[in-house]
């Protein structure tokens, strides 16, 4: 092995070239948008050779002019609710899939399979008009329920993944010394899936935290708006706010990127795990 | 949907050894049933029941202005009617224009960003895979676009594509290149909605396919080279086939992902121009919300996509069982 790790100068230079590039362009749109909500002068957004005064003006505005926080507040409520309803409901289910043969367990399967590839667009029009009939547009509770469409079938699936990591051993002595199959699910295997639990918390809370199409129909008053969707009036064909926008961009960007690198290593094992066995 | 898997429980052989009458069997799989209820619940209201309105929709000649609706204290009556496959007749032959360029635009989009996130992620995963100083360092920083929501990302890169004072028509003014019109021309649109959705998509694969490498046995490896075998023959030997496993479903994850994208197009391009970057998911949308409402075009796109996924997913467990028993036999 040490012959095969041993790199001749050029190659060892080639390889880092290659990552430094590959870097440069993973982080570069990143940094623009922070270089850019530093600029406060709005003149400068559109001529990207100068940089013009530099402050935190445009973070003052976005906090203190702008609707900013309540559609802040609307995503928060909006994804806390997805999550909690998903991984609440789907985690019984989970672990029946990983553990118990019944019949029903291969349509259950199938289920999840092909309701996590459903897009948006196939359910939109049809929950719409339900949503719309139950009187619950434009309410935190109709968006809540439109997004556990995408979020129980994901959350399900991959708890599955994580229940079959946990051997089924421990289930056997759980039965044997007397638990109920909800006792041994409860006692035993969700304190040791509690770091699959918490990346499925996580990715949940992703996902209907940056969906957008759901959040465009059906809220419709600006009040309502949760963040994509809000911010995405900064920027249109009348105007050109780039300053709030980047500064809005910052401030969802830096706590969502200091969770996902500490969840990031769990959650690829989590997407995977769920498609490699079943 | 329980009475039904019940149903066929009852009718489908009993599927493991022991036979028991009713009672046992009930006896057997109540925990299990129970457990899954509320998933089955209200998969029921939110997916089928929506699903079955939907498909129901699409034989029918709804839109806004037909639909029932509330105004002040009227209420007008729904008077769109029963119109049977009109709908499919119109989109599959291709008379309303728009469903095969959308279809094949869709598969153009979803093919080549697969293929890149693919290949670029393993080439990532390769140069990552091996001793070298600042690994970790380099792993965080090309994780970074999958750490960023995609609609910040998607605004970030309107600000470099922009026509007007956009980062990437200054450095070609620069060295002497003509700006282009990123996200305003047919051609130029597509591959810039083509380039944010790779960028987006290949820190999953990378990490993924790292997790993979680092399962291959090392001993494969020096096995290989004992045999005298050249560096692209062990990637060819020992490495694809050691990450086959991972491979198949990052594919299948990125292929669904990419087909539904929808946050990239709709932010990016908005569809535009002139439809150019609808792929199927945007362009239901578009139909559905935009101008007049056309619901049951919509639901009648809803309803074609929603069959393709089936039979896409169909052949996926196909090929999927197939690998295994390959595997096992």
């Amino acid at each position: 092995m040490r012959a095969r790790d041993q790199r001749s100068r050029l190659a060892s230079t080639g390889l880092h070239t290659a990552l430094v590039g590959a870097s440069v362009i993973a982080v570069f749109p990143i940094a623009w948008v922070v270089l850019t909500s530093l600029k406060t002068d709005r003149d400068t957004w559109a001529r990207p050779g100068e940089l013009g005064a530099l402050g935190l003006g445009n973070y003052g505005q976005v906090l203190g002019d702008t609707q900013f926080l309540t559609w802040f507040g609307n995503s928060l409520i909006v994804a806390t609710g997805t999550t909690l309803i998903g991984v609440l409901i789907s985690a019984t289910a989970g672990y029946a899939a990983s553990r118990m043969r019944f019949p029903g367990q291969r349509p259950l399967m199938w289920l999840f399979l092909v309701t996590q590839m459903f897009p948006a667009a196939v359910l939109i029009v049809p929950l719409y008009n339900v949503l719309s009939d139950l009187g619950l547009l434009n309410s935190y509770a109709g968006l809540i329920l439109a997004q556990c469409t995408i979020a129980v079938p994901y959350c399900a699936w991959m708890l599955k993944g994580y229940f079959d990591t946990i051997p089924v051993a421990i289930d056997e002595a759980g039965r044997i010394d007397g638990l109920s199959p909800f006792g041994t699910f409860w006692r035993l295997i969700v304190p040791l899936a509690r770091p699959g639990i918490s990346v499925t918390v996580f990715y949940a809370f992703v996902t209907a935290w940056g969906e957008v199409a759901f959040a465009g129909v059906f809220m419709q008053s600006e009040d309502r708006y949760p963040l994509p969707v809000g911010m995405a009036t900064f920027v249109s064909d009348f105007k050109a706010e780039w300053g709030l926008l980047t500064a809005g961009s910052v401030l969802v960007m830096v706590p969502a990127a200091v969770v996902f690198f500490l969840v990031q290593r769990h959650l690829v094992a989590g997407l995977t795990a769920g498609g490699v066995k079943s | 949907m329980t009475t039904t898997l019940s149903a066929r429980a009852e009718a489908a052989p009993a599927p493991v050894p022991p036979r028991r009458p009713v009672r046992g069997f009930l006896a057997r799989h109540w925990y299990a049933w129970a457990m899954v209820t509320p998933v089955v619940l209200v998969l029921a209201v939110l997916v089928l029941y929506p699903l079955a309105h939907g498909v129901y929709l699409s034989l029918t000649n709804a839109t806004e202005m037909n639909s029932g609706r509330t105004i002040g204290v009227n209420e007008i009556p729904a008077t769109y009617e029963f119109i049977g496959l009109e709908n499919y007749f119109s989109v599959l032959s291709g008379a309303d224009g728009a469903f095969y360029p959308r279809l094949l635009w869709t598969v153009q989009w979803t093919v080549i960003c697969v293929a890149l996130h693919y290949t670029i992620g393993l080439g990532l995963a390769l140069l990552l895979n091996r001793a070298l100083r600042m690994r970790t360092l380099y792993r965080m920083l090309l994780i970074l676009p999958w750490a960023v929501p995609p609609f910040v990302a998607a605004f970030g890169w309107r600000l470099i594509l922009n026509d007007e004072g956009g980062l990437l028509n200054a450095v070609l003014n620069v060295v002497g290149i003509p700006g282009v019109d990123w996200l305003g021309q047919p051609l130029a649109a597509k591959v810039s909605v083509i380039m944010v959705n790779v960028w987006l998509g290949v820190p999953f694969m990378m990490v993924a396919l790292l997790g993979g490498l680092q399962t291959v046995p090392k001993e494969l490896y020096e096995a290989a080279e004992m045999d005298g075998a050249s560096p692209w023959q062990r990637f060819r030997a020992v490495t694809l086939p050691g990450l086959r496993p991972v491979s198949g479903t990052v594919i299948l994850l990125g292929t669904i992902w990419t087909f539904n994208q929808f946050p990239v197009i709709a932010l990016l391009t908005g569809g535009g121009p002139g439809g150019a970057t609808n792929i199927l998911v945007t362009e239901a949308y578009e139909r559905a919300f935009q101008g007049i409402r056309d619901y049951a075009g919509a639901a009648t796109y809803g309803a074609i996509i929603a069959s393709m996924l089936v039979v896409f997913a169909f052949l996926y467990r196909r090929w999927l069982q197939r690998q295994t028993s390959e595997v096992l036999g």
